[in-house]
């Protein structure tokens, strides 16, 4: 399993993780959790995907999603998980 | 299971602290090159760095993409040319072609510098050595990406003052030879005492002969983050101080750790050393000099800076020794003037001098760097500015070194413009007695007594 995080930060809007989540089963993009939460007025979202099975390289599922926010308004990041975990876990 | 919080902390040292990985450079060992013929040599070099790093750029950005972690430089160094050109140079114009070479190469396969024109020369120097001290001036006016350094001393040699005053004059030479740019030829000119073999920050980088064939080593850097995180320890005792920048040194640590990994797997090179420095750029919010003043010091500058930079390089040493296994380099904290707004501000205001950055850098991680001077300073009072910084360096067992600018025609008060990352720096003022008499004795300074551990 290849797991990524995707980040979505920006002002609240309706359909933001539909089309987030439409773009990933469109690419057989597994995603594996959410959790959304509003921090400091501003709506935040974390998913834990599966990019194993997707059709696209990784390089470019994290471009697609970049200009996808642009369009939406909001600043969506995606990163392989393993910035976080190493960071975060001893 | 990873939860939003973490994930928007790492996020946020990115985005708004400045967190980056500051260098992947590739070590490269040029020995099996060596011929005496020179445009072999040439040739041998060329091909050589190339087939090791004709995609050390694009595997670094491949990994910034991916980790969404900027990795500002990528870097090459060498065997210090000395060694390698040793047979086939008889001249300064010899060196000098190599020095093209380098460049040449470095343009091609897209690095911002190549490191390793340099020589050893701790005890005394060869004639060789001696030329290509001599061929500075012309190298590093005719090139652009090549670092020189001269490791002029160590604890276990003592230093060797012929090529400390040989070195002055060179200095002053390099200065002249670049006047157009506010003599920014001496930013990539470093003299070293104790330079370690496996240093990836430049200028003073070179991949020393303790080294394997091709080797990958990070260097990282925070101080914005570590700054930020200074910030809910304020008004707390030493011990919170302490633990705070331990933790975030950690953190920053396994980041370089794992792009390091990542870089030397991809690259099939293998992995040396993390360099856990704290090193600034000209940008507001990724200072040293402000994580000092967070300390509680109304500038940098003002009594209790030693004592506030050497917790703060011991620390981030302490933090960073648990997030990788092999750490090198010069871990600990860069404070070079002229790449840190707040060093800027206070050598400005003249709460900063040269004699408080040479106090400094007996507790920082490299020593007096990047420092503008006066233009009319002599070739012996920029020697005996060598010798003082090479002595704190042998006596105390640690690196040190010397990147001081002498930018013809100005003066203090003036300020020189180097662009980029090299920032800008007010010129500092020089102590105006003279060391001709010391300097000019010739000869060697003795390993200090407890350099005899055998």
């Amino acid at each position: 399993m290849n797991k990524a995080i995707i980040t979505v930060v920006g002002q609240d809007t309706v359909g933001i993780i539909a089309r987030v989540c439409t773009y990933l089963s469109a690419h057989q993009t597994n995603v594996l959790d959410i959790s959304q939460t509003i921090i400091d007025g501003f709506f935040n979202m974390m998913m834990i995907v599966d990019y194993s099975t997707s059709d696209k390289e990784f390089g470019e599922i994290v471009a697609d999603l970049d200009s996808l926010g642009e369009e939406i308004g909001v600043r969506i990041r995606c990163q392989r998980e393993e910035i976080f975990t190493g960071m975060h876990r001893v | 299971m990873l939860n939003i919080m973490e994930v928007h902390e790492t996020n946020q040292m990115i985005e708004q602290e400045k967190l980056d990985v500051r260098t992947i450079t590739m070590g490269i060992s040029l020995l099996d090159c060596a011929s005496d013929d020179l445009a072999t040599l040439r040739t041998n070099i060329y091909q050589k760095i190339s087939s090791y790093a004709k995609n050390l750029v694009s595997t670094g950005e491949a990994i910034e993409r991916e980790y969404g972690i900027p990795i500002v430089n990528k870097r090459i160094t060498v065997t210090p040319i000395s060694l390698v050109a040793a047979s086939a140079c008889n001249s300064v114009d010899d060196y000098v072609q190599i020095a093209h070479t380098l460049d040449n190469i470095a343009k091609e396969v897209g690095v911002n510098f190549i490191g390793g024109y340099s020589a050893l020369v701790s005890k005394s120097m060869t004639p060789t050595e001696r030329l290509l001290i001599e061929s500075l001036p012309q190298a590093l006016s005719e090139t652009e990406r090549v670092c020189a350094s001269v490791n002029v001393g160590s604890t276990k040699t003592g230093i060797d003052m012929d090529a400390v005053a040989l070195l002055g004059r060179k200095i002053l030479e390099v200065s002249e030879a670049t006047a157009d740019s506010d003599s920014s030829g001496n930013s990539k000119l470093v003299v070293f005492c104790n330079a370690p073999d496996d240093n990836p920050f430049m200028a003073g980088g070179f991949h020393g002969v303790t080294e394997g064939d091709a080797v990958i080593n990070v260097g990282v850097s925070g101080p914005g983050v570590v700054r930020t995180a200074l910030e809910t320890a304020r008004g707390k005792d030493f011990g919170v101080l302490c633990e705070t920048i331990k933790r975030t040194a950690f953190k920053i640590t396994r980041v370089g750790q794992l792009v390091a990994q990542e870089a030397s797997k991809r690259l099939g090179v293998p992995f040396g050393i993390i360099d856990l420095s704290l090193a600034p750029t000209p940008a507001v919010g990724d200072s040293v000099g402000e994580v000092l003043e967070e300390m509680g010091l109304e500038q940098v500058g003002a009594p209790g800076t030693t004592a506030a930079l050497a917790l703060l390089n011991d620390q981030v040493k302490k933090g960073g020794i648990m997030a990788s296994s092999y750490v090198g380099g010069l871990s600990g904290a860069f404070i070079p003037v002229s790449e840190d707004q707040n060093m800027i501000d206070a050598a400005a205001s003249g709460c900063l001098t040269i004699e408080k950055l040479e106090a400094m850098t007996c507790v920082c991680s490299v020593g007096l760097d990047m420092i503008a001077i006066p233009g009319n300073t002599t070739a012996t009072t920029i020697s005996g500015i060598i010798a003082d910084e090479s002595a704190i360096g042998m006596i105390n067992q640690k690196t040190t070194a010397v990147r001081v600018i002498p930018v013809i025609g100005k003066g203090v008060g003036d300020t020189a413009e180097f662009g980029g990352l090299l920032g800008h720096a007010p010129i500092m003022a020089v102590n105006q007695k003279s060391c001709a008499a010391f300097v000019n004795r010739g000869g060697r300074i003795p390993a200090p007594i407890h350099s005899f551990k055998n």
